[in-house]
């Protein structure tokens, strides 16, 4: 037993370091001076000077503003109609389309990005040769495309939180002659807000992220920030942008870390509770 | 099961998340295969329509070129097995990379537990094009790992890491690590501990109890993680475009590429469709055992 555990041990401490070093050497070179990006420049360095260029750079400012623009309407369109799916799915038992709706919703996650990027602009195209709207592709197209992805996610997060949850609070609230309308507002939708939360967060940052999608479904003028990356990126590395990474991952980090502290004094709160409750009885 | 009486409002509920991925999800498939089965022509759109009238009855033109022209090209039958042996390596290696550290953090005290699951799950949070994209400062000629080894006298000539397979295979492996690790990791979890103990009672040698115990326990766990890596793995376009080969390409690439380069659409799609047709059969796989797992969860 205790070789295996060594062993498997080894075999985590190893994995994490090969997934922190590729992150670690980003956020490092993104302070050297040297253009030559991995030849470290030690008289130089360390230097901000990319992080200059990067606040200058109006092409990187532009895509990342849109690119948050679509990615706020696309997680909270993603977290309406995936929650509304995830509700169905979990709680309506058996019913028509059931199964449809299912497949519907896991396929998305592992569908190969080149082929829902292909489907949707054909069917953007051929939508506005028959009723003329879209009119043409950019932001609109981008955002209904990423709405249809990011609920897949939200609707599994919602579901598996709704399939793990007690049924007996909604039924007793039916039970009292509460409305469906209203047991979902006053019950069902409280205990599921943390996945929702969590859902809305992931398909922000799957909206954010995405590249394959976004360029098939994109136009002339509608380059979201991964795009222009792609495009600097695909011609060799580039320190302004290791400097870009760092600022990401900062804020990604710093989130987490707030989310953990919030979560962490819910917890505490919600003990203390309990035990007042159980004091004052 | 909730009895709602008002069936109107479940229909609602349920309706538009349906309509919704019909128009978006399913019936783009239907539109990929009909321009399949046109031909590609200098126009907007540039492929022939499917239904031309005559005499005042419309008739049907299918045109299987697209199809014939993919298996009669060598160039398109090696970059579909290409991507077909990448995707295999790459999965195989993500499973015995990521067996031992779910393994490890399934038998981790509950409290380092949680902080360890946020170190796999961190990564993903961060752009994924961006962790890719250090992969280049890493395997450069005159990278991070050639500057290491050159320096530690292991080698005396830079090796070329970069745009091979096996940068791609890292490439690949390092993305698509926490799909591996959580679906095992929720497997794992979940074992009882207690056969264990009666087989190492009975005398059985560790690496036995593993072997007959916990890794038939888990078969579930490594078909989810598998079938979650290796499904988009397949069309990979990002990994392949950054970090592989020129000569060789996947046939997301492949796609890509002749859809934008060569705007021939019914080409693209006959690549798309004959993917798909490929990756049917694992997606109902992966489709069935979500299922079997949401319904355990109740």
């Amino acid at each position: 037993m205790k070789s295996r555990g060594l062993f498997s041990r080894c075999g985590l401490i190893l994995g994490l370091v090969f997934l922190y070093v590729p992150i670690l050497s980003m956020i490092i070179f993104s302070f050297n001076n040297s253009r030559l990006v991995t030849v470290w420049d030690a008289a130089h360095s360390p230097t901000l000077k990319w992080y200059v260029a990067l606040a200058a750079n109006e092409q990187i400012l532009r895509a990342a503003w849109l690119s948050i623009r679509i990615a706020l309407v696309s997680s909270t369109g993603a977290v309406i109609l995936g929650t509304l799916a995830g509700v169905a799915l979990a709680r309506f038992g058996a019913f028509r389309g059931r199964l449809l709706l299912a497949g519907m919703t896991t396929a998305p996650i592992v569908m190969p990005e080149v082929i829902t990027g292909l489907s949707l602009l054909l069917l953007f195209v051929a939508l506005q040769q028959l009723i003329g709207w879209p009119r043409g592709v950019g932001a609109v197209t981008i955002t209904l495309a990423h709405i249809t992805f990011c609920m897949a996610y939200v609707t599994v997060v919602v579901q598996s939180r709704l399939a793990g949850m007690d049924e007996s609070l909604e039924e007793a609230a039916m039970d009292l002659g509460a409305r469906p309308g209203r047991v979902f507002f006053r019950i069902t939708l409280p205990l599921i807000l943390p996945a929702i939360a969590s859902g809305w967060l992931l398909a922000f940052t799957l909206s954010w992220d995405d590249l394959v999608i976004t360029q098939f479904v994109a136009g002339p003028g509608s380059s979201t920030l991964p795009m222009v990356i792609f495009s600097k990126v695909r011609f060799g590395v580039t320190p302004d942008i290791n400097a870009l990474a760092t600022i990401l991952v900062l804020i990604v980090a710093t989130g987490i870390a707030a989310s953990t502290v919030w979560m962490r004094y819910q917890q505490r709160r919600r003990e203390r509770d309990v035990l007042l409750a159980a004091a004052a009885n | 099961m909730l009895r709602i009486p008002q069936l109107s409002g479940r229909r609602v509920v349920a309706g538009i998340p349906i309509l919704w991925l019909l128009i978006l999800f399913l019936i783009p498939f239907i539109i990929v295969f009909r321009i399949s089965l046109s031909e590609v022509r200098l126009a907007i759109p540039p492929y022939t329509p499917l239904f031309t009238w005559h005499h005042g009855s419309p008739s049907l033109q299918l045109h299987w070129s697209s199809y014939a022209f993919l298996f009669t090209d060598s160039l398109y039958v090696s970059s579909y097995l290409y991507s077909l042996k990448v995707a295999a390596i790459s999965t195989l290696c993500c499973l015995l990379i990521g067996y031992p550290m779910a393994y490890a953090i399934a038998h981790a005290s509950p409290a380092s537990r949680s902080v360890l699951l946020m170190l796999i799950v961190l990564p993903f949070w961060t752009s994924f094009l961006l962790r890719v994209y250090a992969w280049i400062g890493l395997l450069k000629n005159n990278g991070v790992i050639n500057n290491v080894l050159l320096w530690l006298g292991v080698i005396h000539e830079p090796l070329a890491l970069l745009q091979t397979d096996f940068a791609v295979y890292i490439g690949i492996v390092y993305s698509y690590l926490p799909f591996m690790i959580l679906p095992l990791y929720a497997n794992l979890e979940k074992h009882d501990g207690a056969l264990l103990e009666a087989a190492a009672d009975l005398g059985a040698r560790p690496m036995r109890a593993f072997l007959r115990i916990t890794l038939p326990q888990s078969l579930a766990g490594i078909l989810a993680g598998s079938l979650l890596v290796f499904i988009p793995a397949v069309g990979e376009y990002v990994i392949p475009t950054l970090l592989g080969r020129t000569d060789q390409l996947m046939i997301g690439r492949v796609l890509s590429d002749e859809f934008f380069e060569n705007r021939d659409w019914p080409v693209a799609s006959a690549v798309a469709i004959l993917v798909l047709l490929l990756l049917v059969i694992p997606i109902m796989w992966f489709q069935r055992l979500e299922r079997r797992e949401l319904e355990e969860a109740k």
